[in-house]
């Protein structure tokens, strides 16, 4: 089966968000960009599926800084094809990225979708959810066991407290992925710079889509104070007072 | 006045309802009476009669029963789902961050041409527009936006009490004739696996020390359970920790893991994720201990530091010797 991934860039969370001067946006030109972890485990899942039962993997993200790399770390993990769409607006939401994603699409050709079950900017859903309803094809979130047999391709959705459910489908489908069968592989830092030298993206232009969002108010930080009280001291100290906090509320045994 | 109703979407496993429908059922009553309009649950299933018993926290019930819509069936949700709206409009829908919700949204608002705000943790009018708070970002950040009209709201599963939406008794229940789309659909529900039991039964333990990524190697669980056992607890973990397959399980603690609320939970590298809060929030005391001043964990913990856990664990287990 020919399998296509098409992956989110978001704000790597381990950093400061930083805001625009009024609140209303991310600043994202402070913000450093990476492959969405869900996308990475989309991807992973991808080419297990085509290391497993042959096929293609296509990867394909919207143009941005950094999309260049996670494109041809794509490359370097093993997928066959990396296209980058252009043509909107790099800091677009879910949405318009969703009706970009689906143009492309229709010079691509795939059986199954692979996309995140979600990432951590989808205040207008999930790309996989929008991307096959405007594609018209069944879709499922929360995706892990993915597997092909003949024509048909079989799958687990997860639900609360570790229920799973079996489903089946035949192609086409868009499936969320929530975590691969094992961690996403890591590709050489030497072979993803040789690629960049080597090798070329495909590029799509798409007409910027005419969607409507949301209107965004504000962008703010949840309100400090309403947390935590942090502990002071040294490591001793702190560590004296979790024990006896922990003591006190655990009760007697 | 339908256009100023409020449409909840009940979630079920098994005819057992989610504790986030009495959540939406709450909000949705808020939203419904500030608007002067009703309030109703969607009810998809087969064989569901039971169900409605529990749905007292809303005006009326509309019911779709087909043998497609047995398990949880995305394709044929939706398909339901829009012909209740074509017979009983609501401005507002509400869904919830659920595995089960996440297949609706999204897919109602494009099948009905709908902005969709998702992972809300609030909702209220203001006049004709409709203003909800988004956690995004795994919790860092809110985004607050504002839709005229109709929309899709996905609500954020544990943000609301479900309390509020938990009134026994049945209202009238209207049946809405499955759609022929019920009988076509191309995705096929095959089966539902249960999780096997686990060694440790996390929700009855009083004292849980949870380890999450900052844990960084499996290596570095054994010093975790000496921690857990010195206090008289076990360990649990965040879903990256099973998904590298560290634990089992049968210890994650969050949406897609168990609920918990021990005495004590003692948070060790996790950042608290929406997704991990909504499992472990009722916890009696929560401490957490993350070197991010900035994360999340810190907006629900009752107590936290931002030393490292590979020195405050250490210097725990000596304070415990
Ligand atoms: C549908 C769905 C269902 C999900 N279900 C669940 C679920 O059931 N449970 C769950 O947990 N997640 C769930 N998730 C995943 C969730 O979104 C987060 O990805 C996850 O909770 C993050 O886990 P974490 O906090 O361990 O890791 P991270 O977010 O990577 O956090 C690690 C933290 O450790 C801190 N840290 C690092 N080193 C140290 C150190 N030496 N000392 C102290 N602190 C340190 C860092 O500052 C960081 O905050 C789900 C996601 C989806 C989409």
């Amino acid at each position: 089966m020919n399998i296509a991934v098409p992956i989110k860039l978001v704000p790597d969370l381990v950093e400061e968000l930083e805001l625009n001067d009024d609140g209303s946006d991310l600043d994202h030109d402070a913000l450093t960009y990476k492959i969405n972890e869900f996308c990475d485990h989309a991807l992973e899942e991808a080419l297990q599926l085509k290391e497993a039962h042959g096929g293609s993997v296509t990867v394909l993200a919207l143009d941005r800084d950094e999309a260049d790399k996670a494109l041809f770390t794509a490359l370097a993990k093993g997928a066959d094809r990396a296209i980058k769409v252009t043509g909107i607006d790099e800091n677009t939401g879910t949405l318009t990225a969703a009706h970009a994603f689906r143009a492309a699409l229709a010079g691509v050709e795939f059986d199954v979708l692979l996309t995140g079950v979600q990432a951590p900017d989808d205040r207008e859903g999930q790309l996989g959810v929008l991307l096959a309803s405007l594609l018209e094809i069944p879709h499922v979130s929360a995706v892990s066991e993915v597997s092909f047999d003949g024509g048909t391709v079989t799958l687990h959705k997860e639900f609360a407290g570790g229920v799973l459910a079996r489903y089946q489908v035949a192609p086409k489908v868009v499936l969320g992925i929530q975590s691969a069968r094992q961690a996403p592989r890591y590709a050489p830092v030497s072979r993803v710079r040789q690629l960049m030298k080597e090798a070329s993206l495909d590029e799509i232009e798409v007409e910027s889509p005419t969607n409507t969002s949301p209107e965004v108010r504000r962008v703010f930080r949840p309100t400090a104070g309403r947390g935590a009280e942090m502990l002071a001291g040294t490591t001793e100290d702190v560590a004296a007072r979790i024990a006896e906090l922990v003591l006190a509320h655990r009760g007697a045994r | 006045m339908s256009a100023s109703n409020v449409l909840v979407v009940a979630e079920h496993l098994d005819g057992v309802l989610a504790e986030v429908t009495f959540e939406l059922l709450g909000l949705g009553r808020a939203l419904a009476s500030a608007a002067g309009g009703k309030l109703e649950v969607a009810l998809l299933g087969s064989g569901m009669d039971q169900a409605a018993s529990h749905l007292g926290g809303a005006d009326r019930v509309l019911s779709v029963d087909h043998a497609s819509l047995r398990g949880f069936h995305p394709e044929a949700c939706v398909a339901a789902l829009v012909q209740v709206l074509t017979e009983h409009p609501a401005r507002t829908v509400l869904t919830s961050t659920t595995s089960m919700g996440m297949d609706l949204a999204a897919a109602l608002a494009v099948r009905l041409q709908r902005p969709l705000i998702a992972y809300a943790q609030d909702a209220r009018l203001e006049g004709d527009l409709l203003v909800a708070t988004s956690q995004l970002y795994g919790g860092k950040l809110l985004v607050e936006s504002a839709v005229e009209g109709d929309c899709v709201l996905s609500v954020l599963a544990g943000a609301n009490p479900a309390a509020a939406g938990r009134v026994d008794g049945s209202p009238e229940v209207v049946a809405v004739a499955a759609p022929a789309a019920l009988a076509s659909c191309r995705l096929q529900w095959l089966e539902q696996i249960k999780p096997p039991a686990g060694d440790v039964d996390i929700t009855q333990e009083t004292v849980l020390v949870c380890v999450g990524r900052g844990i960084e190697s499996e290596d570095n669980l054994p010093m975790a359970q000496e921690l857990a056992t010195a206090l008289g607890g076990a360990v649990c973990s965040s879903r990256p920790i099973v998904d590298n397959k560290w634990l089992p399980k049968t210890r994650q603690v969050g949406k897609s893991g168990l609920r918990v609320a021990p005495k004590v939970y003692l948070a060790l590298g996790v950042s608290g994720a929406p997704e991990h809060i909504e499992g472990m929030k009722d916890a009696g005391l929560i401490v957490a201990v993350n070197t991010d001043a900035t994360a999340p964990i810190f907006e629900h913990a009752h107590y936290g530091t931002t030393e490292d856990l590979f020195d405050v664990v250490p210097a725990l287990l000596e304070r415990l010797r």
